[in-house]
């Protein structure tokens, strides 16, 4: 599904130059839940965008579902995400002025899918996240586990091959939390590959594999065994 | 371009930030409402001047001296003064009669006056009764001159009011005897001129009487000539050229001596009369579109500060998918639609408040009867909306560039 080889990335800051990614080599395969773990300034952001295609990469290739990412103009780029990829968010993101079937149906829009199919596929997400009853309700009316499920109904109402996940559970209390990676779990079981970046060890080990980055190199790259966020909960 | 969910986005985001809409809005609203005050002010000064200025009579109303060659011609030396003759008003009705309203010589003199123990000096003037055509005058009582009064160089005067009120106080003056000159002349009507007094101080007398006075000769002063209103400015000019050189023909003058005939056209007087208001007109035209200018400056700032609120909202966009068109199309929409609200809000008040102004500030202000055309006005507003949105389009793009997460955790 993904395949990194050689990423390099380094940004200007001035006249010095910051290496940030020395060389990633990164294969994930359908169906995998992995969580991309390391402190902050190990580039497990950059990396990130670099998968989401909000940055590219200074050298090395990205496949993405067998097709090159490289080069793209910023069009091109917006509409991979909007196909290949869902994005999920540590402060949720949602629109606030939108209510939550809004939220959803949004990058739908940006498919230019018709209303009609645009609520109902949405809909459908939002109930998939248990949330079909508050759909009319604005961001601000929820709480922060439901604001996470909104969010999560909207990065795969495109029906996505991968979802991205940043921090997803950083802005939530650990009750909540585990019933987010739940979901999420329930969503993986389902066939959906699923980036987790984290850097709490409890949800890292709810995942199927765990990366460790530092200083912009992989340090560890270990399949575990999966510990069910229900039996926490 | 305009699709239901962007008619949805663009309410739903009017709704939400009311205090930012309602600013740029009155931003724009303002603007154009100043424009369009300013230049029906503006106007409405024209209008003002030209009613103290402007005589619509003399406008049509062009001119011919006699003057000094300055060119030998055809064994005549220079500095030869030249004098039209009565005949001369006749060639020239049948060469163009079809393009003149009225033709009149006009003998210029200033003779003494006497009636009874009054007397004073007064401008007289011999002209033919086509006068009446050229200059703006209204007979009180009595009548003006006819061809009969010419045909017999009868000694008949039309007086001015005001002479009548000098000479005759509150005596009728119709047919009684006034010295001119030491001629006895007849009364026969009272006019007022709406030029004011100095023209009311002024005999009207047949211009074959004073030739027949001075040694009984047939010299014409100026020739005036009132054009037909339907003859259209550039062909009255051509109409004056073509008199002048059927004269010149006729008093062998060189036909590129510069003297010997002068015209003056009534292009010329147009002009004068139009600088001052021309003038005017450039004032309001830029001070209109200074007020046109900051308003586009005001959207454009805006706009600014509209895409820096909103960066993280765009970003999420842009992460979820929103392609640079969608985020430009939104934003642009956006202003295009709260410009033209906005722009045709402070139309329509400016165009009510023209009109309760109406004349009232003719009294003290000279703003006489302010207005706007349509036409300028919607100009302006079109005008301003294109701009304000082409001013809005790089903040726009600047948008567009937007790096989704920084946005998103920059907040």
């Amino acid at each position: 599904m993904i395949k990194l080889s050689n990423i390099q990335k380094s940004y200007k800051l001035g006249k010095n130059s910051l290496h940030v990614l020395k060389g990633i080599n990164l294969e994930i395969k359908e169906g995998e839940m992995v969580a991309i773990m390391g402190s902050s300034g190990s580039g497990k952001s950059t990396l990130l965008n670099i998968l989401g295609i909000l940055d590219s990469q200074d050298s090395g290739t990205y496949f993405l579902d067998s097709q090159e990412i490289k080069n793209l103009d910023e069009t091109k780029a917006a509409n991979y995400r909007n196909k290949f990829l869902g994005f999920v968010f540590q402060s949720f993101n949602l629109i606030s002025y939108k209510t939550a079937i809004q939220n959803v149906a949004l990058p739908l829009q940006f498919q230019k899918i018709n209303r009609k199919s645009r609520q109902k596929r949405a809909k459908e997400f939002l109930g998939m996240v248990g949330l079909a009853e508050w759909s009319t309700h604005h961001p601000n009316e929820l709480s922060g586990g439901q604001k996470q499920r909104v969010a999560i109904a909207r990065a795969l109402v495109t029906q996505p091959r991968v979802l991205l996940a940043d921090e997803p559970t950083g802005a939530l209390d650990s009750k909540t939390s585990y019933e987010l990676m739940e979901l999420l779990q329930k969503i993986n079981d389902s066939g959906e590959t699923i980036i987790i970046v984290t850097h709490e060890e409890d949800i890292a080990s709810m995942c199927k594999r765990i990366v460790n980055l530092k200083d912009g190199k992989i340090v560890e790259d270990k399949h575990i065994k999966q510990k069910l966020a229900s039996e926490y909960v | 371009m305009f699709k239901r969910d962007q008619w949805e986005e663009i309410i739903y985001t009017i709704s939400k930030n009311k205090l930012r809409t309602a600013l740029s809005g009155f931003t724009i609203a303002l603007g154009v409402f100043i424009f369009v005050v300013l230049f029906g002010f503006g106007n409405g000064l024209k209008n003002g001047f030209s009613n103290f200025f402007m005589n619509d009579n003399d406008i049509r109303v062009m001119r011919i001296f006699p003057t000094k060659t300055f060119i030998p011609y055809r064994g005549l030396k220079s500095q030869r003064q030249i004098r039209f003759e009565n005949e001369d008003l006749k060639i020239i009705e049948e060469n163009f009669g079809d393009y003149i309203d009225g033709i009149s010589p006009r003998l210029n003199r200033n003779f003494l006056a006497i009636y009874k123990n009054q007397s004073n000096n007064f401008g007289v003037r011999g002209v033919s009764p086509e006068y009446i055509k050229i200059e703006k005058i209204g007979i009180l009582s009595g009548r003006f001159l006819n061809q009969n009064d010419i045909n017999g160089s009868y000694k008949h005067a039309v007086i001015g009011n005001l002479i009548k009120q000098e000479l005759f106080k509150s005596e009728n003056p119709i047919n009684k005897f006034v010295i001119l000159n030491g001629t006895p002349f007849k009364v026969i009507g009272v006019f007022e001129d709406v030029d004011g007094d100095n023209e009311e101080k002024t005999f009207y007398v047949p211009y074959t009487s004073i030739q027949s006075i001075e040694k009984n000769n047939d010299k014409l002063g100026t020739l005036l000539i009132s054009v037909k209103e339907n003859i259209s400015y550039s062909s009255a000019i051509l109409l004056g050229e073509r008199i002048v050189k059927l004269l010149k023909r006729k008093y062998l003058i060189h036909p590129k001596d510069r003297g010997g005939i002068f015209l003056r056209k009534i292009s010329d007087e147009l002009n004068e009369r139009n600088q001052f208001a021309t003038a005017l007109q450039i004032i309001v035209s830029f001070v209109g579109l200074g007020t046109l200018l900051a308003g586009i400056i005001g959207v454009s700032n805006i706009m600014v500060f509209i895409v820096k609120e909103r960066t993280k909202e765009l970003g999420i966009k842009i992460a979820i998918g929103a392609t640079p068109s969608n985020i430009l199309n939104s934003i642009l929409q956006e202003s295009i639609f709260i410009t033209t609200i906005s722009g045709l809000t402070g139309l329509l008040f400016g165009v009510i408040c023209l009109e309760l102004i109406g004349n009232s500030l003719s009294e003290s202000f000279y703003i006489i009867n302010p207005y706007i055309k349509f036409s300028t006005a919607i100009i302006a507003t079109i005008v301003l909306i294109i701009l304000g949105s082409f001013a809005g389009f790089l903040p726009a793009r600047q948008a567009t560039k937007i790096k989704p997460i920084e946005a998103i955790n920059g907040n």
